[in-house]
């Protein structure tokens, strides 16, 4: 049994919660949210052996590192951390429909890390820059804020979709937590994700300091970072504006979310000397 | 803080300054106008840019600074705009906060309690003095700062915690200041700059990577070694310098440096960058004789003439390349040198050392091959001076705090008011807090059920 095998099977069983959730908040079945629940749990321990395992393999290779070394890695340690943060808000809120929406991010980040064919799944050494425990502590740092980030992401569509719905007491929006409570949501999820995204920002300059001795070049990977920070900032302090409340606050979230993707995703395609990449 | 006449133009623009709108418009321009320099390249050189925009676009993209935006005139003007905001924000609201965070007795508006929707009522039957000795112990468990008062029928108990975490947003926006004034200070006093330096030798001047100039150091760094292992792959797995620091003829330090862990000496760092190969300064030659199949071997180092077995004449070693290109084929690293006949006729031969067998070609007596080189490498030093990064860093470090504080703790106030109901008390829990009050929600219900017990 490697850790590719097993993540892969990890992919499918997040691929199945998520339909779960959604066909649990569709036709109103409390006994498949119940299902989902433990099904998502187990793909999280299931997930979490993958990753250590990973690790073990890597040290059997004899180039030893922990697994948040590259692209895949690093995917794979967002959607983990996404499944986690959302089993607990689940457990503080009691509400199965935010897995819904928030469940199939964590399916669609593994598929892409395991299927897409620009990404490299195996082992590789480290280069020499890449080994720093600041390293370790950017990576963990950045994909915890964009985990939550991500719930964030799900929240704010709800929120959008429960404000636009002509009829609100339709049967599908019943079941969807309060406006209120979304909003609070949403609000907690970016306050946990710009605490983690500041973390992540610092030890990351920090290291590029002790590796390049500079903490700051405006590389398009870390000025995208920054953008990202400027565009959750912007949102903690719209809250504060009169009339800024509800629907803009959930679309400041989302264009926040395009950007982590950008930062993610999009940044390997512009010129730059990010060496953490593919 | 705030000027007293409102309708000065210094109050307007401390208004103006102190707007939370303002923050929002500079935080989305300096999101958006940062995305300018991630679609084009910072600081290449004019003629890619000219060939790449072409003229228009170019006088244009030069003189808004594009090539170097963010550190152009107008970026550090958006940058000061929000500072000054920060501060103007932040002088504006402090006296007030500061009244609230350092005030000795609380007072409390019971009337405002009351009118809290956050409040679960229930009766006692026990005796309000009873009620007393049971209630201020137990909420003092929870909060850090308790009080009883007397009221004309019953008595209330008002609590609070976290009072100070109303300070945290201000550490955050002073560490962003903080983070401004060590870029600041770095960029007047400190220097990037770089030098190669081959093994065996030292220098004491680095060139900046900004202009170019030529920086001399008070001190020298030498390098001693260099040695760089690689993986079953080929690429890099570690590299590193053995350096000395030279002042005068002393070493005063020696010490090696591997990427991220780089050498610190007066304030300036100097950390491993690159490396690469220099043509070797002394080989070892094969020479076979056809003739009296009689093997030699020779060393020599660059220039030196050698005299020749069998009085074949002499041989210079004139030069190394890394590539030599061959009828379309790269022969790879190749010695080249002067074969000087008894009779004064000069031929020069070619010894690329991948192929040994290389000089047969010639047909001559005496075949050359390279046995050996000492390859030499240099070591490519980031050399860099930033007194500012303590600041920095300790504007780091308050940032963390100072957001942990601001979005996880929250002052929170509880009030408890007992009244005398028929032979009965009733006893209203409620209470307040400045952040996450969904939280607040339970720590109220927590407690009356705590009173209740
Ligand atoms: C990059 C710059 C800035 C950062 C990182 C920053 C960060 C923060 C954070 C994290 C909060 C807490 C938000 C919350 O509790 O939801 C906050 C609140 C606040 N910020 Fe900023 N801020 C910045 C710039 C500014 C500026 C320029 C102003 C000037 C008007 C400002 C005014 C405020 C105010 C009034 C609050 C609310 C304080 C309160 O709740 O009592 N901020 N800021």
């Amino acid at each position: 049994m490697t850790s590719s095998l097993i993540l892969s099977v990890i992919t499918f069983i997040y691929g199945f919660s998520a339909a779960l959730y959604v066909a649990s908040w569709i036709f109103k079945k409390a006994s498949i949210g119940k299902a989902a629940t433990w099904i998502t749990l187990a793909a999280v321990v299931g997930h979490v052996a993958g990753i250590l395992l990973r690790w073990v393999e890597s040290y059997q290779m004899g180039i030893g590192h922990a697994p948040l070394s590259n692209f895949y890695e690093s995917i794979v340690f967002f959607s983990w951390t996404l499944a986690v943060i959302y089993l607990v808000v689940e457990r503080a809120y009691q509400n199965r429909v935010i897995g819904a929406f928030v469940a199939p991010i964590a399916f669609l980040a593994m598929a892409y890390a395991s299927l897409s064919p620009n990404i490299n799944d195996r082992i590789q050494p480290l280069v020499p820059a890449l080994k720093s425990n600041w390293l370790i502590a950017h990576v963990i740092a950045c994909f915890v804020g964009y985990a939550a980030f991500g719930i964030a992401f799900g929240i704010s569509l709800m929120y959008l979709i429960k404000h636009s719905g002509r009829d609100r007491n339709s049967r599908l929006l019943a079941l969807f937590p309060e406006q209120r409570l979304l909003e609070a949501l949403n609000h907690q999820m970016i306050m946990f994700g710009f605490l983690f995204l500041s973390i992540g920002i610092i030890t990351g300059s920090v290291w590029a300091n002790s590796a390049w001795g500079s903490y700051w070049s405006w590389d398009p990977k870390e000025t995208w970072s920054l953008i990202t920070w400027f565009i959750y900032a912007t949102l903690l302090h719209a809250r504060m504006m009169r009339g800024w409340h509800g629907k803009r606050l959930a679309y400041i979230s989302i264009i926040g979310f395009g950007a982590v993707l950008f930062t993610y995703f999009g940044v390997n395609l512009l010129p730059g000397l990010h060496s953490y990449s593919q | 803080m705030k000027p007293k006449d409102p309708n000065s133009p210094i109050a307007r623009i401390w208004d103006f300054f102190s707007s939370v709108r303002l923050t929002v418009v500079l935080l989305l321009t300096l999101a958006a106008t940062s995305i300018i320099g991630t679609l084009i390249p910072q600081n290449a050189s004019p003629a890619d840019y000219f060939q790449a925009y072409g003229p228009f676009l170019f006088r244009l993209f030069s003189i808004l600074d594009v090539f170097d935006m963010y550190h152009s005139w107008w970026f550090q003007f958006l940058l000061l705009l929000l500072t000054v905001n920060i501060l103007v924000c932040s002088l504006n609201r402090l006296s007030g906060t500061w009244k609230i965070v350092f005030q000795k007795n609380p007072s409390v508006d019971i009337d405002r309690f009351r009118k809290i929707p956050n409040q679960t009522v229930f009766t006692d039957s026990r005796s309000m003095d009873a009620l007393k000795a049971i209630y201020v112990p137990r909420v003092k468990r929870r909060f850090g700062y308790v009080r009883m008062e007397d009221t004309e029928k019953g008595f209330y108990v008002f609590a609070e915690k976290g009072r100070w975490s109303r300070l945290g947003v201000y550490t955050v926006h002073f560490s962003v200041i903080l983070l401004l004034i060590g870029a600041l200070i770095g960029s007047f006093f400190g220097f990037e700059g770089f030098v190669t330096i081959p093994e065996g030798e030292a220098q004491s001047q680095i060139h900046l990577r900004k202009t170019g100039d030529v920086l001399p150091l008070d001190f020298a760094i030498r390098c001693d070694s260099f040695h760089v292992s690689f993986y079953e792959s080929g690429t890099p797995k570690e590299f590193r310098s053995d350096l000395s620091i030279l002042v005068g003829e002393n070493a005063v330090l020696k010490r090696s440096i591997r990427v991220n862990d780089p050498l610190h000496y007066k304030g300036i760092s100097i950390f491993q960058s690159n490396y690469g190969k220099l043509p070797p300064n002394i080989i070892t030659l094969n020479l076979v004789s056809e003739e009296t199949k009689m093997e030699y071997r020779k060393e020599l180092s660059a220039g030196q003439k050698i005299d020749l077995p069998e009085g074949a004449g002499t041989f210079v070693f004139k030069d190394f390349r890394n590539r030599y290109p061959f009828r379309g084929q790269d022969l790879g690293e190749t010695v080249i040198g002067t074969l000087i006949a008894p009779n004064g006729n000069s031929e020069e031969i070619v010894l690329p050392l991948k192929f040994p067998g290389f000089d047969r070609m010639r047909k001559r007596a005496l075949v050359f091959s390279v046995e050996e080189i000492n390859p030499r490498y240099y070591t490519g030093l980031q050399v860099s001076k930033d007194p500012g990064v303590w600041v920095v860093y300790s504007g780091f470090m308050i940032m963390i705090l100072g957001c942990y504080i601001t979005f996880f703790m929250s002052h929170r106030r509880l009030c408890i008011e007992v009244t005398p109901k028929g032979n009965s008390n009733r006893v209203l829990v409620t209470g307040t807090a400045n952040k996450n009050k969904l939280s607040m929600e339970t720590v109220v219900s927590k407690i009356t059920q705590d009173l209740a017990a």
